[in-house]
């Protein structure tokens, strides 16, 4: 296990290399000079060859590929100058460059926007799980049910509208048209600045949009998983043998119905921890998807190699928990 | 540590002793419905044997032919909302048909298990083999400790020949070997000393040799524990070697019931001619053919009028009129004797059998009744 662990995170150490090697080289070779957002911005869209020409020099785009990158990988440990036109930016270690935009360290406001989106995520995993889960197992058991196929039709309903409009009419009905208290002031609220109610109702709605949205999928993926765990011979034995119901239920179904289920939401966690663009938008919270998508707005490279990278490790890592956590749940599956 | 006694029984309100006069299980006129979208299947209709404790019962027949159905109709493990049971059911005295949940839960995997083909995928994969059986310890001995279930569990699997069972109770079916896992299978049904055991086609998923084995320690625990055993089968070798009485089953009835002695040496049915004459005999001469029943066993959809069997049946041509085909067949007493009963039109089966069947599938055994 231990040795597997290690395994999987030097190939996952490998793999963020040659994810960030790719972005690079993507903004490099990409289909204008990676100087022209900063000196169109600059200028003021008034940017000559020659203009252009001072701000590949300082920013070194006028050097081999390789030998910026490796600038790029040592900034990252022992962090490095940047050198934008007159002006000099200290970055320190671990240094992902400047923003285009900011002038500051990437890696600064990457650190401040992390709560925003891992309150965001983490609520609303913990939301569909909680509901998502037993309504699941609820519906599996009464498979075939009016109950169950009325659910079924509607939870599939919701989940085939686009997650954007649905998060989008979640937000217009309960702030706007209906003006929930307290609520429909969305935002994201530092807990330690403006303590927990003040951060507990600014996200409050991101959640129940996640939640609800979340849980229609995790009913159906539960009750799915449950359905074929249910059928299986081993539950036949369990029953054979006088086993209560609920041990029947829970101890030999879910058990088995889990292990789908964990992996889908190991996956899914991941990506929500990368950012939630659509959630953090509507709800105006100042999270990862947020400025992401504000950096690729403001063709701000070095914020958009940031969260790329970012999305990158978080999925990595959440790739290896999965396959961890699957090992344990399902003695079978020998990591090696 | 107390000394909580290891054969615990709850003695008071066991179905054993009242029903120690008869057969421990008694079925009668069992019909087994299953309502569908295209229709009500009759996978079990008019189902009458019994047991009796120390004796084995094989039950024979195609998939589909109710083998299953009926027994799981016995240890209750049709779902009541989609399975319409009637008849009756009779297990050491108490009526099983219609017994509520409750009561039905304290009678299976207590007085009654069922142990079934393809352990693999009956043991649970995500618990260790010790676990399972000192859970169906537990379930029935609620008094008893995790400790004395563990030391029980043990104890089984040393009883079914499991070598070092005190190390192999930590590992996962996943770990044994098929015949191991039959072996747990068999030691989980056996945890709690039932009077009735069902084994459902035990030896199928197994490879020649380990069948034997298990069919041995299915015979030794038999006779150890005196229990009723049921053992469902395709498998007329197996039946050979096990059973005391032999019901044939075709589309969900009866069509012949003896001893194993009367079915397989005087069977008066086409259809039980049809699988012996489908058993292939290694000490059998080359003359020996291996002729198989022809066409498929029926939708239980729509099933065929009159005598089920008759749309495959080669003797058919024999029974004056239409009879085979409008009007379904009684079970009534055979020729050989009045415990063999017989369902079919025909009106001289031993002169068919032996001027027709048995020179085809066994020659020698003309030669010497000559």
């Amino acid at each position: 296990m231990f040795a597997y662990v290690v395994k999987r995170l030097i190939s996952g150490v490998l793999v963020v290399t040659l994810v960030s090697m790719a972005i690079f080289l993507l903004f490099w070779y990409g289909p204008s000079s990676p100087a022209q957002p900063i000196c169109d911005r600059e200028t003021s869209n008034r940017c000559t060859q020659a203009k252009l020409a001072v701000y590949e020099k300082t920013l070194g785009y006028d050097n081999p590929v390789y030998e910026e990158y490796g600038k790029y990988v040592k900034g990252i440990f022992v962090g490095r100058t940047l050198t934008i036109a007159s002006n000099d930016y200290e970055c320190s270690a671990p240094c992902m460059g400047v923003s285009f935009r900011t002038k500051q360290p990437v890696k600064e406001e990457l650190v401040s926007r992390i709560p925003a989106t891992f309150s965001i995520a983490i609520g609303g995993a913990f939301l569909y799980l909680l509901f998502g889960v037993p309504i699941g197992v609820a519906a599996a058991r009464r498979r075939g049910s009016v109950a169950d196929k009325a659910l079924v039709s509607s939870f599939l309903f919701i989940s085939s509208v686009p997650y954007y409009l649905f998060a989008l009419l979640t937000w217009l009905y309960l702030t706007i048209t209906f003006e929930v208290p307290f609520f429909s002031d969305t935002g994201y609220f530092p807990i330690t600045q403006d303590g927990p109610f003040k951060w507990f109702s600014g996200l409050f709605l991101a959640w129940v949009a996640l939640g609800i949205f979340g849980c229609t999928q995790y009913t159906r993926f539960t009750r799915g998983a449950m359905v074929e765990a249910l059928s299986e011979d081993y539950i036949r034995t369990a029953k054979a043998k006088g086993l209560p119901t609920r041990t029947i239920v829970y101890k030999h179904g879910l058990r088995a119905a889990l292990v789908p289920v964990v992996t889908i939401f190991g996956i899914d966690f991941g990506t929500l921890l990368a950012g939630t663009i659509f959630t953090e938008r509507i709800f105006e919270i100042q999270g990862i998807g947020w400025w992401s998508l504000e950096a690729v707005q403001g063709r701000d490279l070095p914020v958009v190699q940031a969260t790329a990278l970012f999305s990158a490790v978080v999925l990595i890592i959440s790739n290896l928990l999965v396959d961890v956590v699957y090992s344990v749940l399902d003695p079978r599956v020998r990591l090696s | 540590m107390t000394s909580v006694p290891m054969t615990q029984s709850s003695a008071t309100e066991s179905p054993d002793d009242r029903g120690s006069d008869g057969p421990y299980l008694q079925v009668e006129d069992l019909k087994v419905t299953f309502p569908t979208q295209d229709g009500p299947v009759t996978a079990v209709s008019g189902l009458t044997y019994s047991v009796e404790k120390g004796k084995t019962l094989g039950i024979v027949g195609e998939s589909g032919s109710g083998k299953s159905v009926s027994s799981m109709a016995v240890m209750g493990l049709h779902d009541t909302k989609s399975a319409q049971i009637s008849g009756s059911i009779r297990v050491g005295g108490t009526e099983v048909v219609g017994l509520s949940e409750a009561k039905m839960r304290g009678l299976r995997g207590n007085s009654m298990a069922m142990i079934f083909q393809d352990a693999l995928a009956a043991l649970h994969p995500f618990y260790k083999i010790g676990g399972q059986l000192e859970e169906a310890y537990l379930v029935h001995h609620s008094s008893a400790s995790k400790r004395d279930a563990r030391r029980k569990a043990i104890e089984m699997l040393d009883r079914v020949g499991i070598p070092q069972p005190d190390r192999r109770v930590d590992d996962f079916p996943h770990q044994f070997s098929g015949g191991m896992r039959q072996r747990a299978m068999i030691a989980m049904g056996l945890i709690n000393d039932p009077s009735l055991l069902i084994a459902d086609e035990p030896t199928t998923a197994l490879d020649v040799t380990v069948q034997a084995q298990i069919l041995d320690l299915l015979q030794d625990l038999q006779r150890e524990f005196n229990s009723a055993v049921i053992i469902i089968t395709h498998d007329l070798g197996v039946i050979a070697e096990m059973a005391d009485d032999v019901l044939v089953m075709y589309a969900g009835r009866c069509v012949e019931y003896g001893t194993t002695k009367q079915i397989l040496t005087a069977p008066e049915m086409p259809y039980t001619w049809g699988l012996l004459s489908s058993i292939p005999d290694v000490g059998a001469s080359t003359d020996a053919r291996l002729i198989p029943i022809p066409g498929n066993p029926p939708s239980l959809l729509r099933p065929p009028s009159g005598c089920s069997f008759h749309p495959r049946c080669v003797h058919s041509d024999k029974v004056p009129g239409d009879l085979c085909r409008t009007e379904l067949p009684e079970l009534v007493p055979a020729s050989s004797g009045t415990a063999h009963l017989k369902r079919c039109h025909l009106a001289d089966p031993v002169g068919v059998y032996t001027t027709e069947v048995l020179p085809e599938i066994a020659p020698e055994l003309v030669e010497e009744t000559r």
